[in-house]
C-alpha cells in the first residue's frame, strides 16, 4: 500500500465511524470531555483551551440509514438536520458532552432548540456570530458571546480557561490553518498528486482528531503526496462552491474528478479554513479571537459581506488557483447556498468565468447525472475555453 | 376593514407619487420592524413580504415566482423572495396596480429569519442602493440579555440612525419618536384586548384568518400613526360589542353560526388560496382562537409595549422579541399556554414549505405541545405565495380527519 493510500485509509476509517469511536477512545485516554459543533465556523480554540476535544458534526453522510430522523423534519428541509438528529437519538453522539450550533441558517438555528428539548442533560449552545463587523459594536458583542461560552465550558469541565491555555490553543490552530493552506496550495499546484477525494478525507479527519494530530497528519500526507508522482490528466481546473454545510457524498466527489475536473478549491469543511490569517496571540486572547472573526475571513453565504462586491472573493479564488470554471454544488433546500447562487452567477458572468450548477443531498446515491453534467462542462472548457 | 383599506390605499398612493413629491422609500421587513423610527425621518416604509402576500391574494404571485425561477432562482427557496424579485423584474407594479418606488435605503432588520439577509443582498444588486444592517441576536435561551439589548441599541445609535439621517437629510428627532412610540403603545393595548376577547365562548374573532387583518396596520406601515390608533380603538369597540351580543367571528360568508372547535394555529397562512383555506375551517365550525403568525411582528400579550421613556431600548426589545426570534422551547411554551388560556380543543400546524424559520422543528414542537397540554395537534403543509404548493384536496382531507378525531375525543 502506498504511503498516501495508507493515510487516506486511516482518514476513511474516521470518516465512516459514525459512532465516534476515536472520540470515545480520546476521552478514555485523557479523561477529557468532547464538544460537538455544527458547520460552518466555531471557535474551536475555546473548547481546546478548556481541555476538551472539539468534534465537527457534519451529518451522517451517505452511510447512515435514516430511520428516526425523517420523523422530525418535513420533506422540504435539507438532509443534514435529519441525519444529525438520527445520530443523536440513536445514541451515536452520546459521547459528546455538549453541542454548539453556530449561526448559519434557520434550520441549524432551530436544530439548536430541538437539541435543547431532546438532550436536556447536555450543554447546548447557539453561537450568535455577529453580522456587524466593527470592533466597537459587533466585536464587543462577539467577545461577550465567547466569554459566555468560556463560562459554560468552565462550568462543565470544572476547570478555569486561562489566557495562557487560550494562547496555546490559538497557536496550535494557527499551525493547523497554515498546514491546511499548504495542503490546498499544493493541490492547486499539482492537482494530479493530491486528488480531491484524498484531500477531502484528510480534511474530514480534522473533525475528530485533536488539532496537533491533525496538523501532523496533514504534513505527513503532503510529504507523501509530493513523493508519489501521478499522471497529469488533461482535466479542467474548477472551483467547487456551495457545500459549506451539508457535505456531498464521497462518491460524488470521485465522480466529479472522474468526469474530467481537477478541483483546485472548494468550500467543504470550511470551518477549518474560515479564518484566513493567523489569530494574534496578545494579552487578551478572547479579543484576538473576536478580532480574527471580524477581520479577514472567507466570503460565504452565511456571512454578511460588506467589504466586497458580491462574488469578488470567489473570482479572486478562481484567479489565484488558475481555475477555468466554477461548479456550484449545493445541497437541495439549502437556503444560504441557493439564495447566494444567483448573485455569484451574475458576478461570474460579468467576469466571463464559465460555470455549471447542480444540487445533491448527503445521501444521494445516483452519480451518473452529475458526472455527465460536469463531464460536459469540463469538455466544453477544454474544447472551446468556455461552457 | 374599510378603515384599513383606506389606510393601505393612501399609503400606496403616496408611494406611487414619490417621483413628484420627492419622498423617499425605505424597504424593511415586518418582524421587529422600526416603523416609528422610519416615519420619524419622514421616510416611507415598504415591506416586501406584504407586497408578496398581497400579490398572492390577488393571484399575481405565481407568475412572479416563475419569473424569478426563470432567471436562476431555485425552486427550493423562499417564495416571498421570488415573488418580490419577479414583481420587480416585471416593472415593480405593487399589489394595488401602482408602481412602487425604488428604495433609497434597504433597512435590513435581521430578525428571526436568515433569508432576510440574502433577500436584501439580492435587492442591493438589483437596485444598487445602500443597505444598512441591523443584526438582531437570537433568543437562544429564551430571554433577552442586557448584552443583546446593548448590541442592538448601539447599532441603532451608531449605524442605523446616522444612515437614516443621511438618506433623509434630517436630524434625528427624539421627541417625535417618543410621541410615535406612545401612540404605538396605545394601539398595542387595544390589540391585546382584541386578542384576549377570543377567550370568550363563542370567540368573537378568528385570531388567525381574521387575525391577519387585525395585525395589518400595527405590523406594517402604520404603527405609531394617529390613524393606526384610531383603527385599533374602533376594532376594540367593535369586538367588545360582539362579545356583548354573544356573536362569533365574521367570515367571508357572513356570520359564523356555531363554534364547534376552538384551535390554536402555528405557522403563516397560505395566501394564494386564502379564502378557500379559511373556508375549510369555518365550514366545519372551527374557530382559531389564537395563532403564532399574528405574533410574528411582536408578542404584546406578554407585556411588551413600545416605551417612549426608553425609546431605543424598547425598539431593541421589540426587534428581539418577535416570535420567530425565540427558541423552540419558548415557542412550545407560548402555544401550550395559549391552548390552556384560550380553552382550545387542539392545535393545527400549517407547515410552510418555503419558511424554514417557522417550519424547521415543528414536528418535534407538536410532540412537546401534546405532551404539555394533552391536546392533539393536526398537521398540514402549504406554501406562502406559490400556488403550486397548495393542494386543496390534501389539506381538506387532513383537516376533516383531524376534526373527526377531535369530535371523537370530545
Amino acid at each position: 500500500m502506498s504511503e498516501t493510500r495508507e493515510i487516506v485509509e486511516q482518514c476513511k476509517v474516521l470518516y465512516e465511524d459514525l459512532s465516534l469511536a476515536s472520540v470515545k477512545e480520546w476521552k478514555q485516554r485523557t479523561g477529557g470531555r468532547a464538544i460537538g459543533f455544527m458547520p460552518v465556523y466555531a471557535p474551536r480554540e475555546l473548547v481546546h483551551a478548556a481541555g476538551m476535544l472539539p468534534v465537527g458534526i457534519m451529518g451522517g453522510g451517505e452511510n447512515l440509514e435514516i430511520i428516526k430522523g425523517d420523523a422530525y423534519f418535513q420533506s422540504y428541509i435539507c438532509h443534514i438536520p435529519r441525519s444529525t438528529i438520527e445520530l443523536g437519538v440513536t445514541g451515536r453522539l452520546d459521547c459528546l458532552d455538549g453541542m454548539l450550533f453556530p449561526a448559519i441558517c434557520d434550520v441549524i438555528r432551530n436544530l439548536s432548540g430541538m437539541w435543547q428539548m431532546l438532550f436536556k442533560d447536555k450543554l447546548v449552545r447557539y453561537l450568535d456570530l455577529p453580522q456587524e463587523f466593527t470592533k466597537e459594536i459587533g466585536g464587543t458583542f462577539y467577545k461577550q458571546e465567547l466569554q459566555g461560552l468560556v463560562h459554560e465550558l468552565e462550568k462543565l469541565g470544572g476547570k478555569k480557561v486561562t489566557p495562557e491555555a487560550l494562547r496555546h490553543s490559538i497557536k496550535l490552530f494557527n499551525e493547523n490553518r497554515r498546514a491546511i493552506e499548504r495542503l490546498y496550495n499544493a493541490r492547486a499546484e499539482t492537482p494530479e498528486n493530491l486528488p480531491t477525494y484524498e484531500l477531502y478525507l484528510v480534511m474530514r479527519a480534522s473533525n475528530v482528531l485533536p488539532v496537533e494530530e491533525h496538523t501532523a497528519l496533514v504534513e505527513k500526507y503532503l510529504a507523501a503526496a509530493a513523493r508519489q508522482k501521478r499522471n497529469k490528466l488533461d482535466n479542467a481546473r474548477v472551483v467547487v462552491t456551495g457545500a459549506f454545510c451539508e457535505q456531498p457524498p464521497i462518491a460524488l466527489i470521485r465522480a466529479l474528478e472522474a468526469s474530467g475536473c481537477y478541483v483546485v478549491d472548494d468550500d467543504w469543511v470550511l470551518g477549518a479554513r474560515y479564518l484566513l490569517g493567523d489569530v494574534a496571540m496578545g494579552e487578551d486572547p478572547l479579543q484576538d479571537l473576536a478580532n480574527a472573526y471580524l477581520g479577514d475571513c472567507v466570503e460565504t453565504a452565511s456571512r454578511y459581506e460588506t467589504r466586497l462586491e458580491k462574488g469578488a472573493f470567489l473570482i479572486e479564488r478562481v484567479k489565484r488557483y488558475r481555475a477555468e470554471g466554477v461548479v456550484f454544488c449545493a445541497p437541495s433546500f439549502c437556503d444560504p447556498a441557493l439564495l447566494e447562487r444567483p448573485m455569484l452567477v451574475e458576478a461570474l458572468n460579468r467576469a466571463n468565468v464559465p460555470h455549471t450548477s447542480f444540487n445533491y443531498a448527503e445521501n444521494t446515491s445516483q452519480y451518473h447525472v452529475f458526472k455527465e453534467q460536469t463531464g460536459t462542462f469540463a469538455d466544453s472548457i477544454k474544447l472551446w475555453g468556455t461552457a | 376593514m374599510i378603515m384599513q383599506k383606506k389606510m393601505i390605499a393612501n399609503h400606496f398612493e403616496r408611494l406611487s407619487n414619490t417621483d413628484k413629491t420627492g419622498e423617499k422609500a425605505v424597504y424593511t421587513f415586518v418582524p421587529g420592524n422600526l416603523n416609528e423610527l422610519i416615519w420619524s425621518f419622514d421616510l416611507l416604509p415598504v415591506h416586501p413580504e406584504i407586497n408578496a402576500l398581497q400579490s398572492a391574494m390577488r393571484k399575481q404571485s405565481g407568475d412572479y415566482v416563475l419569473e424569478a425561477e426563470k432567471i436562476g432562482h431555485s425552486e427550493d427557496v423562499c417564495t416571498y423572495v421570488k415573488s418580490d424579485i419577479g414583481m420587480m423584474r416585471k416593472g415593480n407594479i405593487g399589489p394595488t396596480g401602482q408602481r412602487l418606488p425604488e428604495p433609497s435605503l434597504l433597512l435590513l432588520s435581521y430578525t428571526g429569519c436568515f433569508t432576510f439577509m440574502k433577500w436584501f443582498e439580492l435587492l442591493k444588486q438589483e437596485y444598487k442602493c445602500p443597505v444598512v444592517m441591523l443584526h438582531v441576536p437570537y433568543q437562544a435561551d429564551g430571554r433577552i440579555t442586557p448584552e443583546m439589548r446593548f448590541y442592538v441599541t448601539k447599532q441603532l445609535k451608531d449605524v442605523v440612525i446616522p444612515k437614516l439621517e443621511e438618506i433623509s437629510g434630517k436630524k434625528f428627532d427624539l421627541d417625535r419618536l417618543r410621541t410615535m412610540l406612545a401612540s404605538s403603545a396605545r394601539s398595542e393595548d387595544d390589540l391585546v384586548h382584541v386578542w384576549n376577547a377570543a377567550k370568550n365562548k363563542p370567540s368573537p374573532i378568528d385570531a388567525y384568518f381574521g387575525g391577519v387583518y387585525y395585525i395589518g396596520p400595527i405590523f406594517t406601515a402604520f404603527r405609531g400613526k394617529p390613524e393606526c390608533e384610531e383603527y385599533y380603538k374602533t376594532l376594540r369597540a367593535e369586538v367588545d360589542q360582539r362579545v356583548k351580543d354573544g356573536l362569533g367571528p365574521i367570515t367571508p360568508d357572513g356570520k359564523m353560526h356555531k363554534e364547534k372547535y376552538r384551535l390554536v394555529v402555528e405557522g403563516p397562512p397560505n395566501w394564494t388560496s386564502f379564502r378557500e383555506f379559511w373556508e375549510m375551517f369555518y365550514a366545519e365550525g372551527a374557530v382559531c382562537v389564537s395563532s403564532t403568525y399574528t405574533r410574528v411582528g411582536g408578542l404584546y400579550e406578554q407585556g411588551f409595549r413600545h416605551d417612549p421613556d426608553h425609546p431605543l431600548e424598547s425598539l431593541a426589545d421589540y426587534c428581539l422579541g418577535c416570535y420567530t426570534n425565540r427558541n423552540l422551547p419558548s415557542r412550545v411554551d407560548i402555544i401550550a399556554k395559549d391552548i390552556i388560556d384560550f380553552q382550545a380543543d387542539g392545535f393545527v400546524v400549517n407547515s410552510i414549505k418555503s419558511c424554514n424559520s417557522f417550519s424547521a422543528g415543528q414536528l418535534l414542537m407538536m410532540k412537546e405541545i401534546e405532551k404539555k397540554t394533552g391536546r392533539s395537534g393536526g398537521f398540514i403543509e402549504s406554501d406562502l405565495v406559490d400556488p403550486r404548493y397548495f393542494s386543496a384536496a390534501n389539506i381538506k382531507n387532513r383537516l376533516e380527519s383531524y376534526f373527526q378525531m377531535l369530535e371523537a375525543k370530545s
